[in-house]
């Protein structure tokens, strides 16, 4: 080829390039039908449904061996880096600590620009400065921030169009999640379950940031649900949303995990089921109305936040096809319910639990609090938690990170609430082997693991929906935080804090391939496809690292 | 504190201690190897009223400082804090104060208990009778390594022992190591599908694979999928020393240990 016909083609693609990223509208319609663009990741969860599926197909088992890494984008940024990159026609946006997004050429891994929010010097979180990702809609990114703002990004020119105040960010309210955008609206809920904040989601005009509607996922005085509070309980309760939701644009309604009461672990010093705290929520996105909603853990006691994503699946249900909805929670059950009407259809403990002894027909827990001192299971951070899951409709199996043999002692102690204090109701000790032993905890302490699994393990699982049980499960050695991706050649893509990158066979939970990445991997991976070619990222300790065949 | 094994008989800088001893109360007199809860508040008290003005609340507020998780500038054992509550800092800010004998002990078994009126104050000797029972009849160098001497294969290397662990823990250790033991150091025992048998202590582990220190004194990884077994075992192949060693002795290595904190 001459080098002349050769810049002859190079500006043709530039040309068409530029022309797609002028042209890259991503309407309603477009997210709502995200399963037919595989090639892009366009949502938090891949589609609404949040199953991280993907029908790309040219990674199998038979080639998965051959995948190499591409492109790194190194965070400088240190922390658990916890972002859900999104892909839209080549060009990815990753959120970095603690309000920075990057546009990134996802061929290459060139950097087009860095927005950096200025986040105010009053923000509070428990768990560190999370920022797990952006919503797009036409050409406009939204971030929600860690001081409790909603900023609306060009996605072109890095710009801000406008930045909003969602939540007061003094009295401990913030934004660790990625917005959900549902139609014309940005929906997007507050963190602040250790600082008693009364929990909300809201929606926001994606045009102008405009307040469409509020729902507090603490009911006041007058509505249903407030008489699961004392009298001035209700204020403090917590009762956060810090993950994203899913979408179900045939009922429309959105679905949304909310988070612990508070304070945390005395629930003494708040009576009552306390809703919506520990609950789904089946909400209405152009009202902003409660349709349903089912409460895992009335008056909970040990931090158990309901913060998974909801999975929507549709599959069959004792041989009638249903609309269901999957959820292994924290507190240590995996629940089916069906989505069109919040019933519990069952639930089953896929790890040691001793604060129930199960659920009765309803669902709700039939709860035997540990006496004082006694280990409770699963420990504090739950038999799983806000590490993303995936559903694979080929093999009909759910995926997930659990935390196996791990128990917390609880110490709850009377909280006196304090604007923008943290408001916990006392402690916990996590079941250590030996007297001052190394534990497990949020996040990584180090890259040398002398905790050891005596203190508890992680396990990915492969959940059968219909019987409870699992069809297979891979043991790890050091918990897991990361999420989980499938594709349609059945293969499964996750990781844990040891930094090892893994494809797994879908059906049987063999490890076909591995890279050791160096870092934690507190992420799910995401798949998308870039003239042609199919890459899988992963992010491991601070770097996004990007596979695909070799050539 | 008891007549028997007071260290305070030994502190040459307290007067009075045998009466001192005579005026606990007798439930304080059974603990051998720690300071009592009477004394833990008595050193409440005192605190409060001397010390906290310029330590604050939980005595970390002077620069370099934390009694509470026993960080100090020049002290480590129990004599070293007497003789600075007694002193002063010559040329610093810190002023000698003339406590009581009982005052002293309840000032030591406060920050001894970690600022814990409910915790365990553990005494601690004297280093250099530590480190002589360390080496001769403790015989803990014949499978700890210290610095330059010692084996490096059997047991942990202790070259930084007093920066990892509390006094405590160090007394734990020494009484009940198998109880004291943490999990990493279990020695392990693994059998390859190749038939050879690897014996040694792990340094770190992960689901593929293992890092060891082999009873060779190598540093080796094993990939776990060539293992045909692998057992770490739960007992302690360390001696407990509670019956070769007295209570006093017990608190001079935990001194030497305390004193151990690598090279700086």
């Amino acid at each position: 080829m001459s080098r002349r016909v050769r810049s002859a083609l190079a500006l043709t693609a530039l040309v068409a390039t530029a022309t797609l990223t002028l042209h890259a509208q991503v309407t309603s319609d477009r997210l709502v039908r995200a399963a037919a663009e595989a090639r892009n990741w366009i949502t938090y969860g891949g589609t609404y449904t949040s199953q991280r599926y993907s029908t790309l197909d040219q990674i199998t088992p038979a080639n998965v061996a051959r995948l190499e890494s591409k492109w790194v984008v190194q965070n400088q940024v240190f922390g658990a880096w916890q972002s859900n990159p999104l892909v839209v026609d080549g060009v990815m946006y990753l959120t970095q600590r603690p309000n920075d997004v990057m546009a990134v050429d996802a061929k290459t891994g060139a950097l087009y620009w860095i927005y950096r929010h200025p986040t105010s010097p009053d923000a509070k979180v428990c768990c560190g400065a999370n920022n797990r990702g952006v919503a797009i809609l036409g050409d406009t990114l939204y971030m929600g921030t860690l001081d409790a703002r909603l900023v609306a990004i060009d996605a072109v020119t890095g710009k801000a169009r406008w930045n909003i105040e969602v939540g007061d960010v003094k009295a401990g309210y913030s934004i660790t999640h990625a917005p959900l955008v549902v139609k014309d609206k940005v929906l997007v809920g507050v963190g602040g379950g250790e600082y008693g904040i009364r929990g909300f989601l809201a929606a926001y005009d994606a045009k102008t940031g405009k307040e469409a509607w509020k729902f507090y996922t603490i009911p006041a005085p007058g509505e249903p649900g407030h008489d699961t509070w004392d009298p001035d309980d209700w204020k403090t309760g917590g009762a956060p949303i810090w993950v994203t939701g899913s979408y179900d644009p045939a009922l429309n309604l959105t679905y949304w995990g909310v988070g612990n009461p508070g304070p945390d672990w005395n629930p003494k010093q708040r009576p009552g089921d306390n809703l919506y705290s520990d609950s789904v929520i089946a909400i209405d996105p152009d009202a902003g109305t409660l349709k349903w909603h089912f409460q895992f853990t009335p008056n909970d006691a040990y931090d158990f936040d309901a913060v998974q994503v909801p999975v929507l699946v549709d599959m069959p249900w004792k041989g009638v096809p249903s609309k269901l909805m999957l959820w292994a929670n924290r507190n240590g059950f995996f629940y089916v319910l069906d989505r069109v009407t919040g019933k519990f259809l069952s639930g089953t403990p896929f790890v040691k639990v001793n604060w129930a002894s199960g659920l009765d027909p309803n669902g709700r827990p039939i709860q035997t609090p540990q006496p004082a001192g006694q280990p409770t299971y699963p420990g504090n951070q739950g038999g799983t938690n806000w590490y993303l899951p995936a559903f694979s409709p080929r093999t009909g199996l759910f995926y997930f990170s659990a935390w196996e043999n791990y128990g917390t002692v609880y110490r709850p102690e009377e909280s006196e609430y304090k604007a923008g204090q943290l408001f916990y109701g006392g402690g916990f000790t996590v079941v250590a082997p030996a007297p001052g032993a190394p534990t497990i905890g949020i996040g990584r302490r180090g890259p040398i693991n002398n905790w050891t699994d005596e203190v508890g393990n992680g396990s990915v699982m492969a959940m059968d929906p219909a019987t409870g049980k699992t069809k297979w499960t891979l043991k790890q050695f050091d918990v897991s935080d990361a999420g989980m991706m499938t594709t349609a050649t059945d293969l499964l893509f996750t990781g844990g804090r040891e930094g090892h990158f893994m494809a797994l066979d879908a059906r049987t939970g063999a490890v076909l391939w591995r890279a050791s990445l160096g870092g934690q991997i507190v992420m799910a991976p995401i798949t998308f496809m870039v003239a042609g070619k199919q890459y899988v990222s992963v992010i491991a300790g601070n770097s996004l690292s990007t596979f695909a065949l070799r050539d | 504190m008891t007549m028997r094994s007071s260290s305070a008989l030994m502190r040459p800088w307290l007067a009075g201690a045998a009466l001192a001893a005579l005026l606990l109360p007798a439930s304080a007199r059974a603990q051998d190897h720690t300071y009592s809860t009477a004394d833990i508040a008595t050193g409440v008290r005192v605190f409060g009223a001397q010390c906290a003005g310029c330590h604050g609340p939980n005595g970390d507020m002077v620069n370099g400082v934390d009694l509470r998780r026993g960080r100090f500038r020049r002290a480590v054992t129990d004599d070293d804090l007497a003789k600075v509550f007694a002193n002063g800092v010559p040329g610093g800010a810190m002023p000698g104060f003339s406590f009581a004998l009982a005052e002293t002990t309840g000032l030591i078994a406060l920050i001894r208990a970690g600022f814990d009126p409910a915790g365990t104050a553990v005494k601690v000797g004297n280093i250099e009778r530590g480190k002589g029972l360390f080496a001769a009849k403790a015989k803990c160098g014949t499978c700890h390594r210290v610095g330059f001497d010692g084996p490096r294969n059997a047991a942990p290397d202790l070259s930084d022992i007093g920066a990892q662990r509390t006094p405590a823990a160090l007394q734990r250790s020494l009484l009940d190591p198998t109880k004291a033991m943490l999990p990493i150091n279990r020695p392990v025992t693994l059998t390859t599908k190749d038939g050879k048998t690897i014996r040694g202590r792990r340094t770190n582990e992960d689901t593929f694979s293992v890092q060891l220190v082999s009873d060779a004194g190598a540093l080796v990884t094993v990939e776990k999928r060539n293992l045909a077994t692998f057992a770490a075992a739960t007992t302690s192949p360390m001696p407990a020393v509670g019956t070769t060693l007295s209570a006093d002795e017990v608190a001079d290595l935990v001194a030497y240990m305390l004193s151990l904190r690598g090279a700086q």
